[in-house]
């Protein structure tokens, strides 16, 4: 299979970070990696939080919190302080161990994520050849965790939370990998850091219409604006963490930040060129790229209202699915057939197609009414 | 503007359909009995050149000797309204039938009149008292009822 | 499971209790919501959370002394609701309210129906889910009034400023330019706000075609205000039955055709820009004078009985007064204006989702303070 070779142009100053750096062990490589990683989410977290409150605030025509510490950059650490000094309550009728099991299954494989996404050129925690696909089958596991909570609750809310939640993830999970597997053609590879060091231009121009579902459908698995109808706190309170507080919550909580700032992280990697870019270095390019996208997020959320259920499965199968289908077909036909076209002239063609399609499906599908007779 | 409809018109064409249920005629109310208020209430809403379709609201006062039971009703086509008027005598056990089968808009406000002064609507499909709990004793507007 | 199994697969329909408490329904209602699974089946509302007992209370107070319980009524719309009140206590006692007062009286009840349609357009689009950003953008309209409204009163809530016979205080100097600058800036930030909202896909496909209330079935619950206008039925008093002096105006009654939720939220966006026509007209015409008729403030309106209605901001808001001659009234009704709109719910949520259920009803605007009175 003819494989584009993009790494012709070899401009890379960046150093590579041989994969038992810092000591000549593979145990030193991991610790010094594990601590960053856990450390890296925790202070992306709270850095999201801020971000979150105080970019809605704004374009709310309000201040967001400006009391806590300058510009209110102690407000993660003042939640995170209010959160743990809470009172842990439990429902009586709550199935007790699934009920404390549940937040442990949603948060742990959203640390997972971040062991194959490069801060730098080899700078991750395993270079696995298949950091794609990893990252993908991990990601569902959160899943689980989520319906844990909502079934444990012994609360027909969160029941109701839990299964829409289900029903968005599973339906989502096709658009997701598929605009993936369009990435993973144009780069030749499923490995996170092969990915980047092929992308001499950024993918979102090479993929402009997979850069579009995979956040779409990015936004729809980590339940946020405008399909965040699993936590929809004007309808069923707040779905399926209804029940939970302290610091179980804040578990959660921490799920929803830490699973948004690695679905960035992703969309980075994939889609914007990781950690390339001039004078600063890269993982500094790294981190502000996660965080631009994170506040496209932000602003999404703050723009629309939400979807229906149904909208929203309507949504994903005849929508983003025959699009991502679309485009995956049209990448393959670049990649096999036509490869001197890559990189420009299938940077304009993709563009164009981008356009065409969305506009044509967006004429056909009406996101409909949904009356059932009764 | 909302003509009130002068109660003579009215009473002549009622008195003509059924008579003996316009009791009384003020100046521009109609008062009728009450078991004659149903059939009343259906020729004024349902009759061409009346068709009083809306009804605006239904209220209850306690004249210490009886329980007038007021309604209005407004013509939207014809912009005009007319006042209908019942009684109930005796304070045990007052009760009127339910105008829930013409207009659903009684229906709550029926409840009302039951849950805050004692009045029971026969045929109305859910005569719970609406405001105040299960268990309540006592009908709170009646000018007899000391907390 | 054969394949003929799983289609028919027999579904249990559960009852959830939506409320007294909850972020999103406009006060203390209660729903038990019948669902099978996310399809409602029906639903029974549950009152009497903020039942206070106004009417009874009325039969203690004086004339004059029952105004500030009037406020607490539709709370979101304080001013018309005095407004109401004191057009039954004076057409019950004949008295004429002098030229500056009606005048006031009409400037001050229209920017109150811009006040509330500005709460009842955000909070519909909050439960639609748009976490806070339009509520908040017309929110700030919203104090621009309440500034207005501290100038003349003092209060920004529950206001108090009508009186039997004309309106409590004068208007200060500084409130006529101030109410000229707030005209200018909230109409381009009404067109703004629609060139927002008015074609935003998803608010499209959550309001259009959602909670249709048929024109008959208004008729015959007895709707009035917004909803009604959106069902279709061009009914408005201020110009069916004009109060006060409406008449002198000219302005129009907007009207929608389907009656779905969509409709209901054009039909108060064009309300607020009629509302600034009149406004305008009413303040370039505003002459001196006295403010208040001569009446003394423990009137006694000689034995009767009276019912003036409003077009208030939800709807027909009216007041039937019964007086014996004594200083309070003898039996005072407030025809609950949000009460009779909710009476067609049930048809219009049946068959919905539960996101639509919320919709639904924060699109008919009611307040639990007319309800449960």
């Amino acid at each position: 299979m003819a494989i584009v070779d993009l790494t012709f142009n070899s401009r890379l100053p960046m150093q590579v970070v041989p994969p038992d750096w810092p000591g000549n062990n593979y145990w030193w490589h991991w610790l010094f990696f594990t601590v960053v990683l856990i450390a890296f989410v925790l202070m992306m977290v709270m850095g999201a939080i801020y971000i979150e409150r105080r970019g809605l605030g704004r374009m709310q025509s309000r201040l967001g919190p400006n009391r806590t510490g300058p510009f209110g950059l102690l407000q993660p650490v003042a939640d995170a302080v209010k959160v743990l000094l809470k009172e842990n309550i439990v429902p009586d009728s709550a199935d007790k161990v699934v009920h404390w099991l549940a937040p442990v299954v949603a948060f742990a494989p959203v640390v997972m994520i971040f062991a194959v996404v490069p801060f730098q050129n080899g700078a991750l925690l395993a270079d696995l050849n298949i950091g794609i696909l990893y990252i993908v089958a991990i990601s569902s596991v959160s899943t689980v965790g989520v319906f844990m909570a909502g079934w444990s609750s012994g609360n027909k809310y969160s029941l109701l939370g839990a299964m829409r939640n289900m029903a968005a993830v599973v339906s989502y999970e096709l658009p997701l990998v598929l605009s993936i597997v369009g990435v993973v053609l144009a780069a030749g590879s499923l490995s996170l850091n092969q990915i980047v060091l092929t992308q001499n231009i950024p993918f979102i121009l090479l993929q402009p219409l997979g850069f579009l579902i995979f956040f779409a459908a990015a936004c729809a698995e980590i339940n946020r604006s405008p399909f965040d109808l699993m936590e929809a706190d004007s309808e069923i309170v707040a779905g399926f963490h209804t029940e939970y507080s302290g610091m179980k919550f804040a578990m959660f909580y921490l799920v929803e930040y830490a699973e948004a700032i690695a679905m960035s992280a992703i969309i980075t990697t994939l889609f914007l060129g990781g950690w390339r870019g001039p004078w600063l270095p890269p993982w500094l390019w790294f981190i502000i790229k996660t965080l631009i996208v994170f506040f496209v997020m932000v602003w999404t959320r703050t723009t629309l209202p939400r979807v229906r259920i149904d909208q929203l499965m309507a949504l994903a199968w005849k929508f983003l699915l025959p699009l991502a289908l679309i485009n995956l077909f049209i990448t393959a036909i670049q990649v096999l057939v036509w490869p001197q076209a890559l990189p420009w002239l299938a940077v304009i063609i993709n563009i164009a197609v981008m356009f065409v399609l969305v506009i044509i499906w967006s004429r056909l599908f009406r996101l409909g009414w949904g009356r059932v007779e009764v | 503007m909302t003509v009130a409809l002068s109660s003579r018109e009215i009473v002549s064409q009622l008195g003509g359909k059924f008579p003996g249920a316009v009791a009384e005629a003020g100046k521009d109310s109609v008062l009728v009995k009450g078991d004659a208020l149903t059939q009343v209430a259906r020729y004024l809403k349902e009759t061409d050149g009346l068709k009083f379709e809306y009804l605006n609201y239904i209220t209850a006062v306690d004249y210490y000797s009886y329980f007038e039971v007021v309604y209005q009703l407004t013509s939207l086509d014809h912009n005009r309204s007319v006042i209908l008027k019942t009684r109930c005598y005796g304070r045990a056990n007052p009760s009127l039938p339910s105008l829930t089968g013409l207009w659903q808009g009684a229906d709550f406000q029926e409840r009302e009149i039951y849950d805050l002064m004692g009045i029971k609507f026969e045929g109305h499909p859910n005569l719970k008292r609406i405001f105040l709990w299960e268990g309540f004793e006592g009908y709170p507007l009646r000018k007899d009822w000391n907390r | 499971m054969t394949t003929e199994q799983l289609m028919t697969l027999k579904t249990e329909p559960f009852v959830v209790n939506i409320g007294p408490v909850h972020p999103s329904t406009h006060g203390v209602y209660r729903m038990r919501v019948t669902l099978d699974g996310e399809v409602v089946l029906d639903i029974e509302p549950v009152f009497g959370y903020l039942h206070r007992g106004i009417e009874k209370l009325a039969e203690e107070r004086t004339y004059t002394g029952f105004i500030p319980l009037t406020d607490r009524l539709d709370y979101m719309s304080a001013m018309s609701n005095n407004l109401g009140y004191c057009l039954a206590v004076e057409k019950l006692a004949g008295i004429k309210v002098p030229e500056r007062a009606e005048y006031l009286r009409v400037i001050i009840a229209e920017l109150q129906r811009i006040a509330n349609h500005c709460i009842a357009v955000g909070a519909m689009l909050n439960d639609a889910g748009a976490f806070f950003t339009p509520f908040l953008y017309l929110f700030r309209e919203r104090e621009k009034i309440y500034d207005l409204f501290e100038m003349l009163c003092g209060q920004r809530l529950t206001y108090n400023y009508m009186r039997i016979g004309g309106v409590g205080q004068d208007i200060p100097a500084e409130f006529l330019p101030a109410l000229a600058k707030f005209i200018q800036k909230i109409r381009r930030f009404i067109s703004e706000y629609e060139f927002f909202l008015k074609q935003n896909e998803i608010l499209l496909a959550r309001a259009k075609g959602v909670g249709v209330l048929p024109k008959e079935l208004a008729i015959n619950c007895g709707i009035s205000g917004p909803v009604a206008r959106a069902s279709g039925i061009k009914w408005d008093l201020r110009k069916a039955d004009p109060y006060s002096i409406y008449d002198r105006f000219e302005f129009d009654i907007p009207t929608g055709e389907n009656g779905d939720c969509y409709d209901r939220y054009r039909v108060r966006i064009e309300e607020m820009t009629q509302s600034l026509r009149i406004i305008e007209q009413a303040s370039k015409q505003i002459p001196g004078g006295p403010i208040r008729a001569d009446v003394p403030h423990l009137i006694r309106p000689p034995a009767g009985e009276v019912y003036a209605h409003i077009e208030a901001p939800k709807g027909e808001l009216g007041f039937y007064i019964v007086s014996d001659n004594s200083i309070a009234p003898y039996r005072c009704h407030v025809r609950p204006t949000s009460l009779i709109n909710l009476a067609a719910l049930r048809q219009m949520v049946r068959g919905w989702k539960v996101a639509d259920l919320i919709i639904i009803f924060g699109s008919i605007d009611i307040t639990m303070g007319e309800v449960d009175r």
